[in-house]
């Protein structure tokens, strides 16, 4: 990154449809009021369904997934019109996201483009402005979040249509995206939180969607009270900025970080403060546990919040703060080694769960792991590049599961039969009934086992193998950690990155063939009622399965350049991190032996490969039984079950402590003894107290009051007298 | 005769205050009250000897007051007799905070 500022007239953006940046937050923000302001419309006779109708028979109190309930559907007086608006400002903002795109490809640029709207805080020294910043990777983030973002959109359409709260939904939706764009638009840290809070805030409330069932609004409670830890340090880091750095907007920050001493105190302590901001976000251990829980949203935000774009918003920090982290390779090893260790867990819990959005959820905890071991180690390109694929492939996964589940709905409200529409024991043969997500999901599942020429293939390679470049010759490998060598951490994260590969390739393989392949469990009743969902949310799909197959070509290997153009994503980032990437290389660019990479490649092939022909081997779908029927399991399967106790732990370890503390200390202790005992009940007494002592002199005795009154007039009498 | 009469004045004026702070029944200390009303009225007109007559004017305007305060006070001690039986205000307290 370059430190001048270029004056905002002279920026050769500005002259382009690129100077309409502004129009992007805009867009949703529109939405969100007109969709808010139809919801109150309409919300006298409706509320969300009411679930614990048809939800009794549930036991593990999740699976409410899609509208409804045993009456007719209340589709809401407003639907076909926020059918309209919802998806229509995101398409638009798409529209303006890629004419934005053609504008930077059109003109050579190396400055970002930055626009303030107006001044936001001018208060001595700290000076915000609202700023809008263009620069390729904001770029990168935005066509994501818009692209992705309309697709879900237009599957939540088909997917919601019949929720009384469909208004609200959408609402929910177009201001999640506005923030996000704020988020990946903002020009510096205090803008960034701006849009980090708000889409937490959406976050919390879509997960709560169904706030009528209890477990719903506990897991907003609990995916937004995880999230303030990391923003304490989120903010601490911005203070520490302030503080040590004067400046908090991204280009002078990275400018004056540039000139601090290489792994200093100050800047060591500011990546870590700010990697715990990005472990609550993005669910790293040890923050991961509201991850999972979230998924008690509706399937659509899952996809879109708690896949593709929110959770990924850590690892943008990181690449945006590049310049910082390539400064701190004790952070930076920190970061990859806590990825690496978060997709390692999340992988092993993701082979033994049920519900197939909780496999999708470990997933993602798990691929998120392995984007922070790529901007850990100073690979930008490599983790945004996992960014974008990941996003393709499991919003496609996600969608793939509301059309299942959806499916499934339909089915079991036909019949009046309730069971759970999640549990993967109750599906099973879905391909003969819903062929088209059969397929797309495969593709899918294929990119992220990473199996050749499929997007996830090419992304995960290239982390590996970006892992493994740094092991010698760079400032990470030189780096110590807890007195451990740098070089032998970055081995052991290879091998990490290694064993969550092959397991990544084992649970998908298992959710894919217990899901859709042997037979169907469903039910006898219900087996005719399983359908394909209409076209609104199987056309997203499509377009996903596509981006899912093609999306590796964004950033082809050296390796592999007889398939397509080598680098591309790697060129279009070059002007944002490639300094602080040549900075962790010692100034030279990342080189392996044209060998050790083909052994590589080699290698992560064969694992998937291996991963998969070992589901395929061990895996029976046809010995497994309907949720109702199944044996509790024992030993260490039931240690991953229960995702190795971990929140029943944090429960022990923080929340019993805290009520308890609370309840003794806070509670009967300062708020009974000392604010009602003390303050209130004791002001009182000293009152009545003073007013009993001046009670005492009234007698009733007329002849004292005459003394009194005698001793007094002599008192004042003898004063005069004598002065 | 001006020091005499002040002297007898102060004396009558000492003797009204020791009834009204030592006895207890109320006909008495309205005595006292009265008595140390006509000592004041003494002062008065011996004073009226150096300032002229307005000392003069003001005994008359005490002793209206003193006629309408006897006419109130004994009709109080009156209504206290009634509801108490007693006029001793060592049993009259009903001022008691």
């Amino acid at each position: 990154m370059i430190p001048a500022m270029t004056p905002e007239g002279a920026h050769p953006l500005a002259a382009t449809a690129a100077r309409l940046v502004w129009l992007l937050p805009l867009l949703p923000l529109l939405g969100f009021l007109l969709n808010g302001t139809l919801a109150m419309l309409g919300v006298a006779k409706t509320g969300p369904a009411d679930p614990s109708a048809a939800h009794d028979a549930h036991d593990s109190g999740h699976g409410h997934d899609a509208a409804h309930d045993d009456h007719a559907p209340t589709r809401h007086k407003y639907a076909a019109l926020v059918s309209l608006i919802g998806p229509g400002v995101l398409i638009a903002a798409f529209g303006v996201a890629v004419a934005c795109f053609l504008a930077m490809r059109s003109v050579d640029m190396e400055h970002p483009y930055i626009v303030t709207l107006y001044q936001w805080m001018p208060v001595g020294d700290l000076t915000i402005g609202a700023t809008l910043h263009l620069d390729q990777l904001s770029m990168v983030m935005v066509l994501v979040v818009t692209g992705v973002g309309a697709l879900i959109h237009v599957f939540s359409v088909g997917y919601m249509q019949d929720d009384p709260g469909y208004p609200r939904y959408f609402a929910y939706l177009n201001l999640f995206i506005f923030f996000m764009l704020v988020l990946v638009l903002g020009g510096s840290y205090p803008v960034l939180f701006v849009g980090w809070e708000g889409v937490g805030l959406c976050s919390y409330l879509l997960i709560g969607f169904w706030f009528s069932e209890k477990v719903n609004a506990d897991a907003g409670k609990k995916a937004f009270i995880v999230n303030r830890i990391g923003d304490f340090g989120f903010l601490v880091a911005m203070f520490l900025m302030f503080a040590n750095l004067g400046a908090l907007d991204f280009v002078p920050v990275a400018a004056k970080a540039a000139e601090l001493p290489m792994g200093g105190i100050v800047v060591t302590a500011i990546c870590l403060f700010m990697f715990l901001g990005c472990a609550g976000k993005s669910a790293q251990i040890p923050l991961y546990v509201w991850l999972p829980d979230a998924m008690a949203g509706p399937t659509p935000v899952s996809a879109l919040i708690h896949a593709a774009t929110m959770v990924t918003a850590g690892v943008y920090l990181i690449a945006r703060s590049a310049t910082l982290f390539s400064m701190a390779p004790t952070a930076q090893l920190v970061v990859a080694l806590i990825g690496a260790l978060t997709a390692f867990l999340a992988a092993t819990i993701g082979l033994k769960q049920w519900d197939i959005k909780k496999v999708l959820a470990y997933s993602t905890v798990s691929q998120l792991g392995f984007m922070f071991v790529a901007v850990g180690v100073g690979s930008y390109v490599a983790g945004i590049f996992h960014l974008v694929t990941h996003s393709f492939f499991k919003a496609l996964l996600f969608l793939g599961s509301g059309s299942v589940i959806y499916a499934m709905h339909a089915a079991y409200h036909a019949t009046h039969k309730h069971d759970d529409a999640q549990d993967m024991r109750n599906m099973g043969g879905l391909r003969r009934h819903l062929p088209i997500t059969c397929y797309l999901m495969w593709i899918a599942t294929l990119a992220i086992a990473g199996i050749p020429l499929f997007s996830g293939f090419f992304s995960k390679d290239e982390i590996l193998s970006s892992v493994f470049a740094r092991a010698h010759g760079s400032t990470i490998a030189d780096a110590t950690l807890f007195g451990v060598h740098g070089s032998t951490i970055l081995m052991v994260i290879y091998g990490l990155g290694i064993a969550s590969a092959l397991m990544t390739a084992i649970y998908m393989m298992r959710m894919m063939l217990y899901t859709f392949h042997g037979p169907n469990r469903t039910g006898e009743a219900e087996r005719p009622h399983l359908a394909e969902a209409p076209w609104v949310m199987t056309g997203p799909l499509v377009v996903l399965g596509v981006l899912s197959l093609v999306g590796g070509w964004l950033n082809v290997p050296a390796l592999l350049s007889g398939i397509g153009p080598v680098g591309v994503l790697d060129h279009w980032l070059e002007p944002v991190v490639g300094e602080a990437s040549l900075r962790t290389t010692l100034g030279a660019a990342p080189h392996l032996p044209h060998q050790t990479e083909l052994v590589l490649v080699g290698v992560a092939i064969a694992i998937a490969v291996a991963g998969i022909a070992f589901a395929v081997w061990r895996l029976k779908p046809a010995a497994l039984v309907p949720k109702k029927d199944a044996v509790p399991t024992e030993g260490f399967v039931r240690v991953l079950e229960n995702k190795y106790f971990v929140d029943e732990g944090y429960d022990k370890a923080f929340v019993q402590p805290t009520l308890g503390i609370s309840r003794a200390v806070l509670w009967k202790g300062l708020d009974n003894g000392i604010i009602d005992g003390l303050f209130v009940n004791g002001s009182a007494l000293l009152a009545r107290a003073i007013g009993w002592m001046g009670s005492q002199l009234q007698t009733g005795q007329v002849g004292t009051y005459a003394w009194v009154l005698l001793i007094g007039v002599i008192t004042i009498l003898g004063a005069f007298t004598f002065r | 005769m001006l020091v005499e009469s002040l002297a007898l004045s102060a004396v009558l004026f000492t003797i009204g205050v020791i009834g009204v702070l030592t006895r207890r029944n109320a006909i008495i200390i309205f005595m006292c009250v009265e008595l140390m009303l006509n000592a004041v009225n003494l002062s008065f007109v011996a004073l009226s000897k150096l300032h002229g007559a307005a000392g003069q004017v003001f005994v008359v305007f005490t002793m209206t007051v003193a006629a309408a305060e006897a006419a109130v006070g004994l009709a109080i001690i009156i209504a206290i007799f009634r509801h108490t039986q007693t006029v001793n205000l060592q049993n009259i307290n009903i001022l008691k905070g």
